[in-house]
């Protein structure tokens, strides 16, 4: 059974992260350029620790699969960047950031992890600002902000709705400047697709080069991996159509412990989907429900009329109505689930029945067209692109779709995870959102760990291991794991079957949010657990990859990734089914207030759930790490 | 604005470069592609395509594709003689085939350019873009030592104009439309943001020279103000920035030349 020591500090809330600072082990400078690390991924956590790290003497090797360390899906994220600065005077606070986004996540959290991401938030704004990040601005040249879901203040820093583009290329050019400079080796086209541990520590990573097919071995002192979220599970989601759960997976069957997967979360404000052929979904920022009012018709039979000729009389603004104080601004979980309620009650617009509407007419009389073309202008030109609609003239349509992942590697306050030597960092650990995340806070996520957590303790690690004390890449275990990986792709390529690698991504995402979408039912999740290991088996009998592993292939970089989400889907329905309560992004039809709200059961569930591989044919280990609430009592989500 | 296909289904056929790898000989393919719903991206119907492939024991079309909405610069074909397709203002993973009509010939070829050596079929090497950037693209600023970030007030005109430059998705559409294959336009776009920004100004002379030198050395060719950049360029950056950059580049030359530097410049004390 793996040790799960979260090692959080003592002391005061709000003391912790200093003292540990000041308390934790250092490198000096001179032994820095003696430790090698590896970062895999080159979103807003990656990019951001590879720079940092070299920037303080590490030797750094950057991996991502994309052609360029500047693609990352981060790059998606449209809405804005959380961070407790006041500027409004609205009353803001690092604590008031810290309990919004506890709560947010419906008492799933560490509560000293979430201190410390709303602490450090505020540097976050200095340094992006500093590197040129053209965020939003008043008259007099200072900051805008604009509010989001789940708070009462407006806290979210913007750059039109191209936030997370503008972030990630703040860490893209940080990464560049530092490749320029020698201090991190860039390899681009490489995808890691296996953990080298010896003796308990991770200390190397198999990568194939997608461009010749070469399998490549790397050693260091350290690795850290930034590989994103797992949504893509579903096949249709708001995810690009390369982000994977392969490097983190992968890590898991070397022994890192996979904390929640069953925390997913549901975006409310997503493009409907329109036929079988479609690849992906598209989000519309959250950001749209600052303006935008969400709502269906009161009666089923007006669900097919033109929305402009529904009179307000029988128009049912939902959020407004069951949420007065909150209204449109309710957090995700709470936005997706009424919509899902109020089309499973028959009165869901569009062609297919899953759609309300978002409605910017009252906007449009307030503020005018154009003042809503320059607050969302971008998003608009989206929504006509896609669905040939001006949603000017007529609502747009949305309904949720899957969009993040708050489960991950399971990680300590050091970001270590239970494997020492592996750090986590990003979307792809578990440890900042709980079971839900806030509009905003995913882009803080991501930086607060690269530039700000993991450059301090990362050192508390490397201190006690000996510099240059770094296997060679010719130790028997990275042979064996390259071995293990040349057969793997022989056996993809061999199968020869008759159907595609689509062809089962969309099985799974079908079976995925059929039985452990927005609402999960024990018998539906039993029923998930009995289909996908058949599904995983035809696929292993009857896939069909064309091509040679000596090119660019993209369906054998596919097929890998989909292979691993064939068992990882497993996980996450496990997952669901063990978590015998509803909370945030996790909702069990079992377990529900009479109003439809989240019951969550603290005394049995209030842990963190940490599943830990025993082999291929053996049922993973449920271990647990309990939330100690020292400073906030757990208490009902309330946002009436 | 393209003209629109009202019609719901459409067949087409589409003439698609194929090139097994750097040094074998490419050559077009044609393929009909059948029935397709006229609500289908682009890139979804080469998926459907390269399924049909696949089940016919055909190597599919390699092409490059990621986030699907037009935000990270991947995708990358040249659509009936233009990079990212018919539409203005968008990237390939944004063209519909609404754009199309029934029983057209659509012509797909990959990103063209001494500088973007091809990899296979319609996907190239953009890793120049990247060297551009790492020669001088960014603000050196160590992380941790910025100050205050309301402590640097920037006029919103200039922030939001640096903005404009900002939105570049580096997918290297300038470069192909470009009969001279010049990265002027992502040059520009990146010494703009930074160089209109109060955080820019120290490193502003020695960033343009810097990434205009490396453009050059990369085999990039140079500008003869023919804005086909722009009118390809899936973010709409004016041609405007590149007079920008030219006169950054000029006066960052004449004050190398001329300026004093410090006897001791780099020393510090021991």
């Amino acid at each position: 059974m793996a040790q799960l020591d979260s090692r959080i500090p003592a002391g005061p809330l709000a003391e912790k992260w200093r003292r540990h600072k000041t308390e934790i082990k250092l490198v000096n400078p001179a032994n820095k350029r003696k430790y090698e690390i590896i970062v895999v991924g080159a979103g807003l956590a990656g990019a951001s620790a590879a720079a940092t790290l070299a920037e303080l003497g590490y030797k750094v090797k950057s991996f991502v699969f994309h052609d360029s360390p500047r693609r990352a899906h981060s790059i998606a994220a449209q809405g804005g960047i959380n961070a407790a600065k006041n500027y409004q005077n609205d009353g803001d606070s690092v604590h008031r950031l810290f309990y919004d986004t506890l709560k947010g996540g419906d008492y799933r959290s560490r509560e000293a992890n979430v201190h410390r991401l709303a602490e450090v938030s505020v540097n976050i704004i200095d340094q992006c600002v500093a590197q040129g990040v053209p965020f939003a601005r008043e008259y007099g040249g200072l900051l805008a902000n604009r509010s989001f879901g789940g708070a009462q203040v407006s806290r979210t820093f913007y750059a039109r709705g191209q936030t997370g583009q503008q972030l990630l290329l703040g860490a893209y050019s940080a990464l560049s400047r530092m490749i320029g400079a020698g201090g991190v080796e860039m390899h681009t086209n490489s995808e890691m697709l296996d953990l080298v541990v010896i003796d308990g520590h991770a200390k190397g990573i198999v990568v194939r080069n997608l461009l010749t097919g070469a399998i490549e071995t790397y050693a260091a002192d350290a690795v850290i991996l930034a590989t994103g979220g797992y949504g893509n599970v579903f096949n249709l989601s708001t995810y690009a159509r390369g982000s994977n759960v392969t490097a983190s997976w992968r890590a898991y069957k070397r022994g890192a412990c996979f904390a929640n997967p069953c925390y997913t979360q549901i975006h409310p404000t997503c493009i409907p989907v329109s036929g079988d052929y479609q690849s992906k979904l598209t989000l519309m920022s959250e950001s749209l429900r600052n303006d935008g009012r969400i709502w269906a018709p009161k009666k089923k039979e007006d669900a097919k009329k033109d929305p402009n000729s529904i009179p307000e009389a029988d128009r049912d603004y939902y959020l407004e109505r069951m949420y007065p104080s909150f209204g449109n601004l309710a957090p995700r979980d709470i936005a997706s689930r009424a919509a899902k309620r109020v089309c499973d009650e028959g009165r869901g617009v569009g062609e297919t029945g899953l759609g309300v509407y978002l409605d910017f007419a009252d906007a449009i009389k307030r503020l005018g067209e154009a003042g809503v073309r320059e607050r969302y202008g971008n998003l608009f030109d989206i929504y006509h692109e896609i669905t040939a609609e001006s949603a000017y003239q007529v609502p747009m349509r949305i309904y949720p779709a899957v969009h993040y992942t708050m489960g991950g590697l399971w990680v300590d306050y050091n970001l270590m995870s239970n494997v020492p030597g592996l750090f986590v960092l990003g979307a792809a650990n578990f440890s900042d959102h709980g079971a839900n995340r806030l509009g905003a806070s995913a882009l803080m996520q991501g930086l607060a760990d690269g530039y700000f957590v993991i450059p301090y303790t990362i050192g508390d690690y490397l201190a006690g291991q000996k510099p240059g004390s770094r296997p060679s890449p010719d130790a028997p275990e990275f042979h064996a794991a390259e071995e293990n990986i040349r057969a793997m792709t022989s056996r993809l390529l061999g199968i020869k079957g008759r159907e595609t690698v689509s062809h089962f991504h969309k099985r799974l995402g079908k079976i995925m949010w059929e039985h452990c979408g927005m609402a999960r039912t024990r018998a539906g999740l039993e029923e998930a657990i009995r289909l996908i290991p058949a599904l995983r088996e035809e696929f292993w009998a009857n896939v069909n990859v064309p091509g040679s592993a000596a090119t660019l292939n993209q369906a054998l970089e596919q097929a890998g990734r989909v292979g691993d989400f064939l068992e990882f889907g497993e996980l996450l329905c496990l997952d669901a089914l063990k978590r015998e309560e509803s909370c945030g992004g996790h909702f069990r039809e079992e377990y529900q207030f009479s109003d439809g709200e989240c019951k969550r059961d603290d005394a049995n569930f209030g842990h963190v759930a940490a599943w830990e591989y025993q082999g291929i044919d053996r049922a993973p280990l449920r271990n647990t790490e309990p939330l100690n609430y020292e400073f906030v009592k757990m208490s009902v989500r309330n946002y009436k | 604005m393209v003209a629109e296909n009202t019609s719901k289904t459409l067949s087409v056929t589409l003439r698609v470069w194929r090139q097994a790898g750097p040094d074998a000989p490419g050559r077009f393919v044609d393929y009909p592609a059948k029935n397709l719903n006229s609500s289908m991206s682009f890139l979804e119907m080469l998926d459907v395509v390269n399924d049909e492939l696949t089940k016919r024991g055909e190597e599919p079309i390699a092409f490059a594709h990621d986030c699907r909405e037009g935000i990270c610069g991947t995708c990358s074909c040249t659509i009936n003689g233009k990079p990212h397709g018919p539409g203005h203002g968008i990237a390939t993973c944004q063209t519909y085939l609404r754009s199309f009509k029934d029983g057209d010939t659509i012509v797909v070829e990959p990103f063209r350019a001494r500088a973007f050596p091809l990899v296979k079929d319609l996907v190239v090497d953009r890793a120049a873009f990247d060297q551009i950037i790492q020669a001088g693209g960014f603000i050196s600023v160590r992380t941790g030592a910025a100050p205050d970030a309301n402590s640097i007030p920037v006029p919103k005109p200039d922030a939001d104009l640096a903005m404009d430059a900002a939105a570049c998705i580096g997918c290297g559409a300038c470069v192909a439309a470009c009969k001279n294959a010049s990265a002027m336009l992502f040059v520009a776009a990146k010494v703009s943001q930074l160089g209109l920004l109060p955080q820019g100004q120290p490193e502003r002379d020695q960033r343009v020279l810097a990434m205009v030198g490396k453009m050059d050395e990369l085999g990039f060719g140079n500008c003869t103000n023919q804005y086909e950049c722009s009118a390809a360029c899936p973010k709409s950056i004016s041609h405007d920035f590149i007079a920008r950059m030219n006169r950054d580049y000029l006066t960052a030359s004449i004050r190398a030349t001329f300026k004093p530097a410090s006897a001791s410049a780099g020393g510090g004390a021991g």
